[in-house]
C-alpha cells in the first residue's frame, strides 16, 4: 500500500524532525532546521525536490544546509555548454548537475555552503532570507563589510561577490536558495566556469560572471561550520525555534521515500543535457593534414542535447562524399556528446574502406568535430 | 447499452463529474449499489485515463476558459516562458503542469487549475508572459459551471469542504474534486486509499479498487461482456462477511488490464552505428571451432602473480594472459590477424598485433585494443588494461584506443556462459569468446579424477580465408601456452 506507507514514513519524518525539546509550540507548525549527511550533489538536490512535492508547508518553513563535493550546478534553463569547460570537468572528475531552480551556474566545493529556505508559495520572500544571512554573519563578525544587491547576491567589501541566489516555485510552495563562500577553491573554479566552446548560440539564460572572494580571505578564522551555525542560529531565533539541527540522511528512504529515484533522475543524461534549449552550433577550425592546412566549417542545430541538424563543409573531395554524408547522417540523431560520437565514428570506421589514407583522414576529422562537444 | 454510448459520445475530458451525473440519470440501468454506478466511468475512464496525453477528437463542447498567468510574488509583472509540458489539443488535469517560466532567477512550474483540453497557447518559447494575462485557453466541460476567473491563486475552492484538505502531518493527498466528492459519498477517508496517479495522486480507479476490497464485492466486468451473474450473486447473500472475504480469490471474468504501453523509439548513435557493422558482419561466412581450457595452474600462477601485480599498482586479472598466448599464436599463424578487402582480391597480414578487448558498458559494446601485444610483457597489457577499463566506464576512451584493432578476444565468462557464437568484427577475420571458468572434475595421467578449473573457448573465424586445420592448430597453441604456462617463457619475446 504505497499511500500507507509513505503516510508512516511521513509520520516518521516529522516525528525525526520534531525537536524533543521544549519551546516547540506545535507538531505541524514551527520552523525546522535540518542538515544534510552527504556531500553528493545529486542526492542533495533530490532531497530538495522531496521537501519541495511532499513536505507541508502551510504553517512551517524549513531551513536545510548542505555542502557539497566538487561540482558545477547550471540553473534550469541553462546550457553546460555556454556555461563551463565541460572537457576540464571530466578530466577532473568535477561532477554535473542541473538544479530545477532558476538563475546561473556555480562552482560547488566543500567550501562552499548552500542554504536552502522552504517556504510556501504565499511566504516566498527573497530578501528577507538573504538579511537573515547577513545579519547572521554581522553578528558573528560585525566587522566584514557584506551587504544585500538588489539583484539578489551578496557582496562582501561592497565588491566580491560571496553569495549568488536562485528560487523554484511550485503550486503551494516555494524555495530560495542561495550559496555562501566560505573556502572555495577559486583557482579551479575560474578554470571551470570558463566555456572553450566557440559558435554557440542559444536562448538560455546566460550566467552573469562576477568576481568572487572567500570569507576565508577576509578572516582566517572563519570555517564552514562556524558560518552553518551562525546562520541557523539567526534563522532559529527569527522564527522563533529551537536552535537544533536535526540531520538528514538523503539515501534513507525510510524518512525520504522516492527519493532515490529522485536522486536517480537528477543523474540521467536527458535531465542534466537533454534539458537543454535548442541551441545551434557554428564554427570552423582548422585542420593540419600533411603539411596542408584545411579549414572546415560546422553548423549543427541541437535540440534536447540530440544534434538535429548537421552540416559539415569540407574541401572538396577530401573524403569520399560518400563517407561524409555517412558521417553526417549517423551524427543526425545522436547525442552531442563526445562519448557516443567516438563510439559511433569509431564503430563506423570498421565498414569503410580499409585504406590508410583514408582512415586517418577521417580520424583528424572526426577528433576535430568530437573536440567541439 | 445506451447508457455508455451517450458516456463515449460525451466529452471525453476529464469531466469527471459530469461522467457521474451522465451514467446516474440513466435509469435504463440498474444496480445494486450506488458504488457500481462508477463502474461505467471506470472504463471510459481508463480509456481517457490512457489517453490524457493523446490529441483528443472530442466533440467541441465545452466552455473555453482563458486560464491567466497567475501572480507570481515579488511584485514581478512579467517572465520568460522557458517550456512547454503541453501542447495544442492535449488533455490535462487539475494540477498537471503546464509550463514552466522564468523571472529573475526564479524558476515557477505553473500548473492547471481546470480539467480540460488546451485549445491554445498564447505564448511560444522564450517569449514574455505578463502577469494576469491569458496564458492559455482551456476548454473544460459546460456542465461543470467554474465559477469565474480569479486572479489571485488559491487553494481549490473546495478547501472549506470535510474531506478535501486530508493533511495528515505534512502530507496532503492529492485527488481532483470530483474523486473527493466520489470518496466522500461513499464514506471514505481520502488517507486510507493508495494512490497510484501522479505524486500519489488518488485516482477514480484507486477509489474504486479500495472499494472492492473493502465490500468483498467482486465488481462486474466492463459493459461489453454484458454478464449479470454477479448481481444475482450478491443478492443470495445473506453471507457473513467471512463468507465474502473467501469469494475474492475467485474473479468471475474479471478482465485482465495491463496498462503497459509499446514504446517504439527510433535508432540513433551508437546503435545506428552497431547495426551497420553487424550488417556488414552478415556478410562474413563464419565458422565456429570451440574447446575447453584446463586452466588448474593458470589459476594458480595468477594467485602468485597478483600481489607482485598490486605492488606495482597494477590489477591482474586473466585477461593478460590470454592476450599473450593469442599474440604468441598470431606469430604462428599470422592470417589470423589478417584482412581481407572490399573485393575479396587481397589479404594484407598486419604486423601489429591490437587485440581487442570487448567490454560492456552502460551505452552497450564497446572494443578498445591493446596496441602492439607482440612486443608487450604480460604486466604490460595488464596495465594497459587497467587503464581502458577505467577510460571506458568513466565514457573517455578516445578515438585512438578505439581503432586499430586486428584480433578480438571477448571475456563473456565474467558475465556467464559457457560456449557462445561471437560474430567477427570487421575488417577483422577471427575473434573468440571466453567463457567462465568452472571447476569440474576431469581425469589426470593416471586416471585419477582431480579438481579441474575448465574454461571454455569459442572461436569464430572468416572461411573465406581461414579453414578449420588453421584455426585448430591455432586454437591448439594457445590452449597449450595457457594450460601449461610455463611453456610461454620459451617463446616470450
Amino acid at each position: 500500500m504505497v499511500l500507507r506507507s509513505s503516510l508512516k514514513n511521513c509520520l516518521q519524518l516529522s516525528c525525526i524532525l520534531r525537536t524533543p525539546k521544549a519551546g516547540f509550540r506545535s507538531t505541524t507548525s514551527g520552523s525546522l532546521i535540518i542538515q544534510s549527511t552527504s556531500n553528493d550533489v545529486y542526492q542533495n538536490l533530490a532531497v530538495e525536490d522531496w521537501i519541495h512535492d511532499h513536505m507541508n508547508l502551510e504553517n512551517r518553513q524549513v531551513l536545510f544546509l548542505w555542502r557539497n563535493t566538487p561540482a558545477v550546478v547550471i540553473g534550469r534553463h541553462q546550457n553546460p555548454w555556454q556555461e563551463c569547460n565541460l572537457r576540464l570537468l571530466r578530466q577532473k572528475n568535477i561532477k554535473l548537475a542541473r538544479r530545477r531552480s532558476g538563475g546561473g551556474t556555480v562552482y560547488h566545493d566543500l567550501g562552499n555552503i548552500n542554504l536552502t529556505f522552504f517556504t510556501s508559495r504565499k511566504k516566498y520572500e527573497r530578501m528577507e532570507n538573504l538579511k537573515l544571512v547577513v545579519r547572521a554573519l554581522k553578528a558573528l563578525r560585525p566587522q566584514l563589510d557584506v551587504h544585500v544587491t538588489d539583484r539578489y547576491d551578496i557582496l562582501l567589501d561592497r565588491h566580491y561577490k560571496i553569495s549568488g541566489t536562485a528560487a523554484k516555485l511550485g503550486r503551494t510552495s516555494a524555495y530560495h536558495h542561495c550559496t555562501l563562500l566560505c573556502n572555495a577553491d577559486k583557482v579551479v573554479l575560474s578554470s571551470v566556469l570558463k566555456s572553450p566552446y566557440k559558435g554557440l548560440k542559444s536562448n538560455a539564460t546566460p550566467s552573469v560572471p562576477a568576481s568572487v572572494k572567500n570569507l576565508f580571505e577576509e578572516d582566517p578564522s572563519l570555517t564552514s561550520e562556524m558560518l552553518l551555525d551562525a546562520i541557523a542560529e539567526e534563522y532559529a531565533t527569527q522564527h522563533q525555534t529551537d536552535h537544533h539541527i536535526t540531520l538528514i540522511n538523503p539515501a534513507d528512504e525510510t524518512v525520504l521515500p522516492g527519493i532515490n529515484n529522485k536522486t536517480k533522475e537528477l543523474q540521467t543524461w536527458e535531465w542534466v543535457y537533454g534539458k537543454t534549449p535548442k541551441f545551434s552550433v557554428s564554427t570552423c577550425f582548422n585542420m593540419v593534414y600533411k603539411d596542408s592546412v584545411l579549414d572546415v566549417k560546422v553548423d549543427m542545430d541541437v535540440k534536447h542535447g540530440r544534434i538535429e541538424v548537421c552540416n559539415i563543409d569540407l574541401p572538396e573531395q577530401w573524403l569520399p562524399p560518400a563517407l561524409s554524408s555517412e558521417l553526417v547522417k549517423s551524427l543526425t540523431g545522436s547525442k552531442f556528446c563526445p562519448n557516443e560520437i567516438t563510439t559511433l565514428v569509431t564503430t563506423l570506421l570498421r565498414v569503410c574502406p580499409q585504406d590508410e589514407e583514408l582512415q586517418s583522414r577521417w580520424n583528424l576529422l572526426c577528433e576535430n568535430m568530437i573536440m567541439l562537444m | 447499452m445506451a447508457a455508455v454510448t451517450a458516456l463515449r459520445s460525451s466529452c471525453r475530458t476529464a469531466g469527471r463529474l459530469v461522467c457521474i451525473h451522465r451514467v446516474r440519470s440513466c435509469s435504463g440501468i440498474r444496480f445494486i449499489k450506488s458504488k457500481y454506478v462508477c463502474v461505467f466511468d471506470k472504463s471510459a475512464l481508463k480509456f481517457s485515463h490512457q489517453q490524457r496525453l493523446f490529441r483528443t477528437s472530442a466533440v467541441s463542447c465545452g466552455q473555453i476558459v482563458q486560464f491567466k498567468l497567475s501572480d507570481i510574488g515579488e511584485g514581478i509583472t512579467e517572465v520568460t516562458v522557458k517550456e512547454w509540458y503541453i501542447k495544442e489539443g492535449d488533455s490535462v488535469s487539475q494540477f498537471d503542469s503546464i509550463c514552466e517560466v522564468q523571472s529573475d532567477k526564479a524558476s515557477v512550474t505553473i500548473t492547471s487549475r481546470y480539467d480540460g483540453i488546451i485549445r491554445k497557447l498564447h505564448y511560444n518559447l522564450d517569449e514574455i508572459a505578463y502577469v494576469g494575462k491569458p496564458l492559455v485557453d482551456i476548454e473544460i466541460d459546460a456542465s461543470k459551471g467554474v465559477s469565474p476567473e480569479e486572479d489571485v491563486v488559491e487553494t481549490p475552492p473546495m478547501s472549506h469542504e470535510e474531506h478535501t484538505h486530508q493533511e495528515i502531518k505534512g502530507h496532503k493527498t492529492l485527488a481532483t474534486p470530483a474523486v473527493r466528492r466520489l470518496a466522500m459519498e461513499n464514506n471514505i477517508k481520502l488517507s486510507e486509499v493508495v494512490g497510484t496517479g501522479k505524486d500519489n495522486r488518488i485516482l477514480k480507479e484507486d477509489i474504486l479498487n479500495y472499494l472492492a476490497k473493502q465490500t468483498g464485492a467482486i465488481l462486474p466486468p466492463s459493459p461489453k461482456a454484458e454478464i449479470i451473474p454477479p448481481l444475482p450473486k450478491s443478492e443470495t447473500l445473506p453471507a457473513a462477511p467471512k463468507d465474502r472475504a473467501r469469494k475474492i480469490p475467485v474473479p468471475v471474468s474479471r478482465p485482465i488490464v495491463f496498462s503497459g504501453k509499446d514504446k517504439t523509439e527510433p535508432v540513433t548513435g551508437f546503435h545506428k552505428a552497431m547495426v551497420k557493422t553487424m550488417s556488414a558482419a552478415l556478410k562474413i561466412p563464419h565458422f565456429g571451432y570451440c574447446d575447453e581450457i584446463d586452466l588448474t595452474q593458470l589459476v594458480q600462477l595468477r594467485e602468485e602473480l597478483k600481489p607482485l601485480a598490486q605492488v606495482r599498482g597494477v590489477k591482474l586479472s586473466f585477461m593478460p594472459f590470454f592476450i599473450k598466448a593469442a599474440s604468441l599464436g598470431l606469430l604462428q599463424y599470422p592470417i589470423l590477424n589478417a584482412s581481407l578487402d572490399e573485393s575479396c582480391q587481397n589479404v594484407t597480414y598486419k604486423a601489429s598485433h591490437n587485440i581487442g578487448v570487448a567490454m560492456d558498458t552502460e551505452q552497450g559494446l564497446i572494443v578498445p585494443n591493446v596496441k602492439n601485444v607482440q612486443v608487450c610483457s604480460v604486466f604490460e597489457i595488464a596495465s594497459e588494461l587497467n587503464r581502458l577499463q577505467s577510460l571506458g566506464s568513466a565514457g573517455q576512451l578516445g578515438t585512438n584506443d578505439l581503432t586499430g584493432g586486428t584480433f578480438t578476444l571477448s571475456n563473456i565468462g565474467t558475465i556467464g556462459g559457457t560456449y557462445a557464437k561471437p560474430v567477427i568484427l570487421p575488417p577483422e577475420v577471427a575473434i573468440g569468446a571466453l567463457g567462465k571458468i568452472q571447476v569440474l572434475p576431469r581425469f589426470n595421467g593416471k586416471g585419477e579424477v582431480f579438481k579441474a578449473q575448465i574454461m571454455n573457448v569459442s572461436w569464430s573465424a572468416d572461411h573465406r580465408i581461414i579453414d578449420g586445420a588453421t584455426m585448430a592448430r591455432f586454437s591448439n597453441l594457445w590452449k597449450s601456452y595457457l594450460e601449461n604456462p610455463a611453456s610461454m617463457l620459451l617463446d616470450l619475446k
